[in-house]
């Protein structure tokens, strides 16, 4: 959002103690009112990024019930771990690692708002790190159905007794589970983006208990991105 | 003339500020990089009347192409395959381009933020950023024309825009660019309307424009994701084959219309609520009276905002959607009759024995009431079940939405344009030819689309491009009107351009509104007041106390 820089016409925003805050936009009264405005921004933002895995979420519904056995039949593939077993050890990794990222992200939010600059620095590069990890078990994943050849539409070409190629649903099962699982994985790759550059200004000392709207607001997406995959894995892993 | 003042900040006859926003900075970059909201306000106005220029260019062909069964323009034989690009042109272009983006990008970003005395919209960047996917979406839907072609309609139906061969990748991608623009533009007014109005202002303080706007900036944000989904649904469709909307690989192509009027039935109230808020200010500046129900107004804007999201059925009630579907859409369908009729029975009380000066944009307010009653009863007529079986897909249904989109929506938009263009550019335009711009418009406007009504319910087809002799005179009789259309926006355009060689001398409020915009001097400063204005009195306050000379 538009809230970390000062703004080209500012005049220079001065709060209610007559102190000069760089970030204070010329348009605002305060930085109250500043900061308030961009978090409802910021939720605005996140509802229509709800709406739009909405609009997936509900496609993949209805096509569930055009296709109720296919869809059981892929969902229980989609189950099996490398050795064939009904668990899904991925899913469940990465579960766990993405709650554990909001735990550090919270953190990192706290560290900011309490002028704590080092464990600021510290808690969102975990974050980034938990990130990783989370888009390198999905890459290993990927992988595993690209060589299986449980692909989407045209890409289909899975060779072996259950999910044939040629059954209508199958292919439409994958290519939701691609869409969805790769429209939140571009959302954890662009929040990667967004916490290395709270990084790079946490270490500058941008951010203090005056102003850390940034890091506010990119834990808010942090939390959604998180809170979409909440969904995602018992839609796709877990349900049968 | 007669001043009208709500706060206590003097306007009078004071001496016009040398620096302006138009002239504080100069140079392309000024503007190019400008998070001013009434230079981007400015910006979008320019854009999007190239769009409408270029959609109307398109109208026009359609039209040409229609005039005789023949199908010559100038000699030149238009094939069926031109003709379905031509139609399918002017509706994107229109739709997506102009009358969407139009009224919130240009007239709103001017004046929201002045009408609740604030600085700015709240995010200043974002809203450039919306001005630059607007540009980079309006390239690529050009694009899309000059590569190849799009023959789908706008509305880009299933199993026809999954099979073609046409461009239609590159024109669904454009509409998801500028469904992003729609979004940011909508985001931004909504936060600016919840925590920028000026010290004194509540909510019902608010002029009835901004709770327009409002409503409209509602539907953008909660709309437009599911267009965006649906339209990259329709993009891996076409280039992966999921086997989603196709129904030789599984798919369902009914449900495309379901994902996509899910959008675009709100997307209808994105046109007209604008409209409809232009006409709030027009209507009680003009007949100097206090509008009359100003609250059931509000309501009414919301509540229109809330109905547009539980109708989109309608307009399928011969897809093949289940019966008791098809009823529940058409009653609720009704619900859209209301609100709209507690506004236009407002808009006439406020009239009722008010002192009516017919200046242009009070012409066009009023030619707004005539179109616009004419566009929503055709509604009802298309929302009942037994009438819309035999008018579905006819040309009835053409002028229906023509008489909404164009006769209200469009006719706002430029009677709101007259309205403040001295603001913008504090300048007057020529009254007299303002006003016969406005007459040639309402004729013109009649003289098109009302055969078309009748067309339609003698069962002409809605994009065909053949059509049977008897059919010809209507047609003829709508080709002429188009170009009294075009005549009306020739001479507006000529009327507002001459006015721009002149130097600058509007007044600050020449209508007597009594909204804060015109409490600022035209045009306005960077920073829109010089001190911050604080709102004292309700808005729409003509009581004869408060008036100056």
């Amino acid at each position: 959002m538009s809230t970390t820089l000062p703004d080209i016409h500012s005049h220079g925003g001065h709060d209610e103690h007559g102190e000069h805050n760089p970030y204070h936009q010329h348009h605002f009264a305060t930085m109250e009112q500043q900061f308030d405005t961009s978090k409802l921004g910021m939720w605005l933002f996140l509802v229509t990024e709800i709406l739009l895995f909405g609009g997936l979420f509900v496609g993949f519904g209805l096509m569930q019930h055009r296709y109720p056995q296919q869809f059981i039949e892929a969902h229980e593939h989609l189950k099996q771990d490398i050795f064939g077993r009904p668990f899904p050890l991925y899913g469940t990794i990465n579960t766990l690692v993405l709650l554990i990222s909001s735990w550090t992200m919270v953190m990192g939010v706290n560290a900011a708002q309490t002028d704590q600059k080092k464990k600021t620095v510290r808690y969102l590069v975990l974050t980034i790190l938990l990130a990783c990890v989370f888009l390198g078990i999905k890459y290993v994943e990927y992988s595993h159905k690209f060589h299986d050849g449980l692909l989407p539409g045209i890409f289909y070409a899975h060779q072996s007794e259950d999910l044939i190629k040629g059954t209508h649903g199958y292919a439409t099962f994958f290519a939701f589970y691609f869409m969805m699982t790769g429209l939140h994985g571009i959302h954890v790759l662009v929040g990667i983006g967004l916490l290395s550059w709270l990084v790079m200004r946490a270490r500058r000392g941008d951010f203090s208990s005056a102003y850390y709207t940034p890091v506010d607001l990119v834990g808010l997406y942090w939390h959604i991105v998180d809170m979409i995959w909440i969904y995602l894995f018992p839609l796709y892993y877990l349900i049968s | 003339m007669e001043r009208a003042v709500t706060s206590g900040a003097r306007i009078g006859d004071r001496p016009r500020p040398k620096k302006n926003y138009l002239n504080e900075t100069r140079g392309f970059k000024s503007w190019a990089l400008t998070v001013d909201h009434k230079r981007i306000g400015i910006m979008y106005l320019v854009g999007t009347l190239c769009a409408f220029l270029l959609g109307g260019i398109f109208a026009l062909l359609v039209r040409l192409t229609l005039l005789t069964p023949a199908h010559k323009i100038f000699g030149l034989q238009v094939t069926a395959e031109t003709y379905n690009r031509f139609f399918t042109l002017h509706g994107a272009v229109m739709v997506f381009l102009f009358i969407i983006p139009s009224i919130p990008g240009s007239l709103t970003n001017f004046v929201l933020p002045l009408m609740l005395g604030a600085k700015d919209v709240a995010f200043p960047r974002l809203n450039l950023a919306s001005f630059y996917l607007w540009i980079v979406g309006a390239v690529m839907a050009v694009s899309s024309m000059i590569i190849g072609a799009v023959d789908t309609g706008w509305t880009f139906y299933t199993p026809y825009s999954t099979t073609t061969s046409g461009t239609v990748t590159l024109m669904t991608a454009a509409v998801f660019v500028l469904g992003f623009s729609s979004i940011f533009t909508g985001l931004n007014f909504i936060a600016t309307v919840h925590k920028l109005r000026a010290p004194g202002m509540g909510w019902f303080d608010m002029p009835l424009f901004v709770w327009g706007m409002y409503s409209t900036a509602l539907i953008q944000v909660l709309a437009t994701p599911v267009l965006g989904i649906t339209l990259v649904l329709l993009m891996l469709e076409r280039v992966f084959q999921i086997g989603i909307f196709d129904s030789r690989i599984g798919g369902d192509p009914v449900l495309f219309q379901h994902f996509f009027w899910f959008y675009s039935h709100p997307a209808v109230y994105i046109m007209i609520l604008p409209g409809m808020a232009i006409i709030s200010e027009l209507i009680p500046t003009f007949s100097r009276k206090t509008i009359f129900g100003y609250r059931a107004i509000a309501y009414a804007s919301v509540s229109l905002a809330l109905v547009s999201f539980i109708v989109w059925g309608h307009h399928m009630f011969v897809a093949g959607q289940s019966q008791l579907a098809t009823v529940v859409f058409s009653a609720l369908t009704f619900l859209v009759a209301i609100p709209s009729g507690v506004k236009v029975f407002n808009w006439l009380c406020t009239m009722y024995q008010g002192n009516i000066s017919l200046e242009t944009p009070m012409l066009y307010a009023i030619s707004f009431l005539m179109l616009f009653a004419i566009g929503g009863l055709t509604g009802i007529f298309l929302g009942t079940l037994s009438t819309d079986v035999h008018l579905t897909d006819t040309y009835f249904v053409v002028a229906h939405f023509h008489y909404v989109m164009m006769g209200s929506t469009v006719t706002a938009f430029i009677g709101g344009l007259y309205y403040w263009w001295p603001k913008m550019t504090g300048r007057m335009y020529s009254e007299k030819w303002g006003q016969v711009s406005a007459v040639i418009w309402f004729i013109g406007f009649n003289a098109t689309f009302l055969p078309q009504f009748i067309l339609g319910s003698r069962g002409m087809p809605r994009r065909y491009y053949n059509y049977l002799d008897q059919f010809q005179p209507l047609h003829v009789f709508s080709t002429v009107g188009s170009w009294i259309i075009g005549l009306s926006l020739f001479m507006s355009a000529a009327v507002l351009l001459a006015s721009l060689r002149k130097p600058a001398d509007a007044p600050d409020n020449p209508w007597g509104g009594t909204t804060l915009e015109w409490q600022t001097s035209s045009p306005p400063i960077t920073h829109n007041f010089e001190d911050q204005p604080v709102l004292e009195n309700e808005p729409y306050d003509y009581r004869p106390k408060a008036v100056t000379h």
